[in-house]
C-alpha cells in the first residue's frame, strides 16, 4: 500500500479513537429533537413526527449499543464501535462499488 | 434525488480512475466520522462539519455526491440519525448543494494559480466556509417551509414546529459562526497536507495542464 493511503488510514483510525469527544457536546441538533424534548418545549409532539418515528428502527440507534449502558464509558465504547461499523460500511460500499464502476474500462 | 444519483453514477463510471477508488472509499469513511464529531455552540445546540467541500475539490463534485450520500444513508438506516424520511432532503443539501457550491467557488477563486499556492489554499477555505453555510441556509429554508405545508386538525404543525423566522436564522447563525469555520479548517488541513505530499492528486480538478514535473520552476527563456 502506498505511504499516502497508509497515512490517511492512520488519520482515520486516530479520528475513530477520538470520536467520543463528539459525545461531550450538550444539546440537540436543530430538527433532530427527541419526542420528550418537543413535549416539554411545545406542549405537544407533532403528530407526523410521532407516527414516523415507528417507521424504522435502527439496529444501533443514536450510535449506541443498548447493552453497554448509558455511562460515559459505555456510550464511548458504543460510539467508537458505531464509527467502526459506519466506516466499514461506507468504505466497503464505495470501494467495491467503485471497483465495479471502473472495471468496465480498464 | 434518484435522477441525481443515477447521473452521478454515470459520471463516475466515465471519469473515475481506478487509482481514485480507494480515495473515494476513504472520503465517505472520513465524512461519516467527521459528522460524528458533534460540536457544541452557545445556545445549547449542536452540529457538525460535513467534509463535502474538500471531497468535491479533490475528487470532483460527482464523487462527493456519491460518497456523502452513502454516508448519510448509512447514518439513517443503521444509526437512526437524520431519519430515513429525511434522506432526500439531507442528501440534496449536504451531498448536492454543498459540493457544487464548493467546487465552483474553488475553481473561480483559484483560477490558474499554481497547485501549491497559498491562493488555492485560501480558495479551499472560502469554498468550504461558504458551501456549508449555503447548505445550512437551504436546510433552514426547508425546515421553515415545513409547518406551512402540513398541519394537523388543530392547526399544529405535523412535523417541524418552527417557521422561517426561527429556522433560517437558527441554521444560518450556528453555521456561519461555528460549524462552517470548522469545515474550513478541516478542509485546509487536508488540502495543505496533499499540497505537500502528493500534488498529483489535486491536479484532476485544478484546471491546470498536467505536466510531468509540476514542481520545477519554468526554465528561463
Amino acid at each position: 500500500m502506498d505511504k499516502k493511503l497508509r497515512n490517511l488510514l492512520i488519520g482515520l483510525a486516530a479520528l475513530i479513537i477520538l470520536v467520543p469527544l463528539g459525545l461531550l457536546a450538550e444539546g440537540e441538533t436543530y430538527g433532530e429533537w427527541a419526542n420528550d424534548w418537543l413535549q416539554e418545549e411545545l406542549g405537544y409532539v407533532p403528530q407526523g413526527l410521532e407516527q414516523m418515528s415507528s417507521l424504522w428502527s435502527a439496529p444501533m440507534p443514536d450510535y449506541s449499543l443498548p447493552l453497554l449502558g448509558d455511562t460515559f464509558s459505555g456510550m464511548s465504547v458504543g460510539y467508537i464501535l458505531s464509527a467502526i461499523v459506519g466506516v466499514a460500511l461506507c468504505g466497503g460500499i464505495l470501494y467495491f462499488g467503485g471497483r465495479v464502476l471502473v472495471k468496465n474500462k480498464d | 434525488m434518484l435522477p441525481i444519483w443515477a447521473y452521478a453514477g454515470y459520471k463516475l463510471n466515465r471519469e473515475l480512475k481506478s487509482k481514485q477508488v480507494p480515495l473515494l472509499a476513504l472520503a465517505a469513511a472520513f465524512s461519516f466520522v467527521i459528522m460524528m464529531f458533534n460540536a457544541p455552540i452557545p445556545g445549547g445546540s449542536t452540529g457538525h462539519a460535513v467534509g463535502a467541500a474538500i471531497i468535491a475539490i479533490v475528487l470532483g463534485p460527482w464523487a462527493a455526491v456519491v460518497s456523502i450520500s452513502v454516508a448519510l444513508i448509512i447514518q439513517a438506516f443503521v444509526f437512526g440519525d437524520g431519519g430515513i424520511t429525511a434522506i432526500g432532503a439531507n442528501c440534496f443539501n449536504m451531498a448536492v448543494v454543498m459540493p457544487f457550491v464548493a467546487y465552483i467557488l474553488y475553481k473561480v477563486i483559484s483560477g490558474k494559480s499554481p497547485i501549491g499556492s497559498v491562493r488555492r489554499l485560501a480558495a479551499v477555505a472560502i469554498a468550504a466556509y461558504v458551501s456549508l453555510s449555503v447548505a445550512a441556509g437551504f436546510t433552514g429554508f426547508e425546515f421553515g417551509l415545513q409547518p406551512y405545508l402540513h398541519t394537523d386538525a388543530n392547526g399544529n404543525p405535523m412535523y417541524m414546529p418552527y417557521g422561517f423566522e426561527v429556522a433560517v436564522p437558527a441554521m444560518l447563525i450556528e453555521h456561519v459562526f461555528g460549524f462552517s469555520i470548522l469545515e474550513a479548517i478541516i478542509s485546509m488541513l487536508i488540502f495543505a497536507y496533499l499540497q505537500r505530499t502528493d500534488q498529483s492528486l489535486l491536479m484532476g480538478t485544478s484546471g491546470l495542464k498536467v505536466n510531468k514535473e509540476p514542481q520545477k520552476a519554468a526554465p528561463a527563456v
